[in-house]
C-alpha cells in the first residue's frame, strides 16, 4: 500500500509525518535540528530517500543538511574532516558566494533597499530547495538576497546561476517585509532548460536556456502599491504553482490578486473571482486535475490572518474565478493564524491529498482533495514549509 | 592543547557533547584556533566567521579569562592561560529574548 511522508519545516526544527494511504493515522518524527529555523525540506523525485534541508540561524548562518535514508539520519555534505591538515575541503555545503566574475555575466552589486537607496547584495539564507527531476545529486537553491544557486554534487558545493542577477533589472529589485528572497523554483518537466522562479519583491522570471539568461515574466500583473503598477519588475509575487502535465499553465498568488498564465508566464490575467480576499501566500494545483487549484485567503497585507477568524481553503475547479470555501474540519471561529508561501503541498495518491501548515503550528490534511480536513499535529512551532512525498 | 567551548547549537552540529580540545600549530591566536577548529569540524565552517571575509558573525562573541576578545585582531596572541590550556576560549551567542 502506498505511503505518504510529509516534510515540515518550522521556526524551531523539522518534523517528518508519515502515514499509509488512508492518511488517518500518523507517526511524528522530530524535532530534527531542534532550535534551528528549517525554511524548507524537499525530497528528490528520482530518489525519494534523498532529502535536502535548509537549516538557518540568525546566530550561525546557513547550514545545508542531506539525508539518504528518508530523514532517519542527516549529514552536512562536504562536512567530513579533512584527511590532512591544510588540505583543501571537498566541499562547503553552506558556502553561498555570489558570482561577480565578468566571465559568467554582468556582475551586480546593489539592489534597491526599503528606503529607495542602493544596497549591496548580502547572502542571508536559503528559502527554497528544488531537487532536480532527473538527478538526485543536482539541486537548486533560492536564496535571500535574491539569487539562484545550483549544486551538482549533492549539495557539497554551490554555484550561482548569475545570469538572473545579471539580467539588468537588479537595481530595481527590493525586499518585501520578509526580505528580498527567491522563494519559488519550478522545473519544467517537458523542457530541462526551462525554469521558473519568483522573487519578493521583483516578480517572476523564466529561463529557457538552463539558467544562463532570464527574462521577467510579469506582463499583466498590476500592483497598486508600487510607483509603476504595471512595471516590468518590482511585483511582490508570493508563490507560483504548475501542474506537471501542463507546464505552460501557471497559477500565481501575488501580494494581492490570484493570477493565471496560459503561455508560460508571457502574460497573466486575474482569476481572483469570488474570493473573499485575494491576498494570500500559498497556491497549489490538484495532482490529477490541472484545473483544480487551492488558495488560503488572508485578510490583508496588514492583517495576516484569515478573514472573520475562519480558516478556509478555497478551491476552484475551473482554473480560477469560481471558488468554493472548504471548511469541514477547519476552525471556523477565533482563528488568526497565517499560512506561509511554501506551506501547502499535494500528494499524488488516487484520492489527492492536500496539506498545509500554519503559523500556529497546525498541519492539516485533507485526504479527499479538500472536502474534509483534520489536523495531523496541532502544536508544532510556527510552520514555514510543507512538502509531501508519495511513496510506493 | 587549546580548549574551546562552543554554544549548544554548534555542539549539536559538530556532534560533540562537551568542551573541544585542539592542537594548534604555531602561536595561539583567534585565527589559528578557528582554523584548527574548522579543519577538525568542517561542518562549523561559515557558522562562526564568514566563509570569505573571515569576519566574526555579528551575534557571536569570543571570551577567555573573563576578557572580551571579540574585537581583538585575529592574529593577536591569545592569553597565556588559553594558549597553555588552563582556561578555555569561549564562543558565546547573543542571548535571545522573548
Amino acid at each position: 500500500m502506498s505511503k505518504v511522508r510529509v516534510l515540515v519545516g518550522t521556526r524551531k526544527g523539522a518534523f517528518i509525518l508519515t502515514s499509509d494511504g488512508k492518511r488517518d493515522k500518523w507517526e511524528v518524527s522530530g524535532p530534527h535540528f531542534a532550535g534551528w529555523e528549517l525554511y524548507h525540506i524537499k525530497g528528490s523525485p528520482v530518489d525519494p530517500n534523498r532529502l535536502y534541508a535548509s537549516q538557518t540561524s540568525g546566530w550561525f548562518g546557513q547550514i545545508i543538511q542531506r539525508s539518504s535514508d528518508g530523514g532517519k539520519t542527516w549529514e552536512t555534505p562536504g562536512g567530513e574532516p579533512l584527511p590532512k591538515p591544510g588540505e583543501f575541503p571537498s566541499g562547503q555545503s553552506n558556502k553561498f558566494v555570489y558570482d561577480t566574475s565578468p566571465e559568467t555575466g554582468k556582475p551586480l552589486t546593489t539592489h534597491q533597499f526599503y528606503d529607495g537607496t542602493q544596497h549591496p547584495w548580502e547572502f542571508k539564507r536559503v528559502w527554497h530547495l528544488e531537487p532536480s527531476l532527473t538527478d538526485p545529486d543536482t539541486v537548486y537553491a533560492g536564496v535571500e538576497d535574491a539569487a539562484i544557486f545550483r549544486s551538482t554534487d549533492g549539495a557539497k558545493s554551490w554555484h550561482e546561476l548569475a545570469g538572473l542577477r545579471g539580467h539588468g533589472t537588479g537595481p530595481q529589485w527590493q525586499p518585501g517585509a520578509g526580505g528580498m528572497c527567491l522563494h519559488t523554483i519550478i522545473l519544467d518537466p517537458s523542457d530541462p532548460k526551462r525554469i521558473f522562479i519568483a522573487i519578493s519583491a521583483a516578480g517572476a522570471f523564466r529561463t529557457d536556456d538552463g539558467g544562463q539568461t532570464w527574462k521577467p515574466i510579469n506582463k499583466g500583473l498590476y500592483s497598486s502599491h508600487i510607483p509603476e503598477p504595471r512595471a516590468e519588475v518590482g511585483h511582490c509575487v508570493h508563490h507560483v504553482a504548475m501542474h506537471p502535465s501542463r507546464p505552460g499553465v501557471l497559477f500565481m498568488q501575488k501580494h494581492w490578486d490570484v493570477m493565471r498564465s496560459d503561455d508560460a508566464g508571457d502574460s497573466w490575467h486575474e482569476v481572483s473571482g469570488n474570493l473573499p480576499t485575494d491576498f494570500g501566500f500559498v497556491i497549489d494545483v490538484h495532482a490529477h486535475q490541472p484545473e483544480t487549484i487551492y488558495v488560503v485567503p488572508i485578510k490583508s497585507d496588514g492583517e495576516h490572518y484569515p478573514p472573520e477568524g475562519k480558516l478556509r481553503v478555497y478551491r476552484s475547479r475551473t482554473g480560477g474565478n469560481e471558488w468554493e470555501a472548504l471548511t469541514k474540519g477547519l476552525p471556523q471561529s477565533d482563528c488568526y493564524v497565517n499560512v506561509l508561501r511554501d506551506a501547502m503541498a499535494v500528494d499524488s495518491l488516487d484520492s489527492c491529498g492536500v496539506y498545509f501548515g500554519t503559523t500556529g503550528g497546525q498541519v492539516y490534511v485533507s485526504p479527499d482533495a479538500g472536502d474534509n480536513w483534520a489536523p495531523i499535529v496541532r502544536d508544532l512551532p510556527a510552520v514555514l514549509s510543507v512538502e509531501v512525498q508519495t511513496l510506493p | 592543547m587549546i580548549r574551546v567551548e562552543l554554544p549548544a547549537h554548534l555542539r549539536t552540529l559538530a556532534h560533540v557533547t562537551s568542551e573541544i580540545k585542539l592542537d594548534v600549530e604555531g602561536p595561539a591566536t583567534l585565527c589559528s584556533v578557528l582554523d584548527a577548529l574548522e579543519a577538525r569540524y568542517p561542518m562549523l565552517r561559515g557558522t562562526i566567521r564568514d566563509h570569505v571575509t573571515l569576519q566574526r558573525r555579528p551575534f557571536l562573541r569570543f571570551f577567555a579569562c573573563e576578557e572580551d576578545l571579540s574585537h581583538q585582531a585575529p592574529e593577536a596572541p591569545l592569553p597565556e592561560a588559553v594558549a597553555s590550556g588552563v582556561e578555555p576560549l569561549v564562543i558565546i551567542g547573543a542571548i535571545a529574548g522573548g
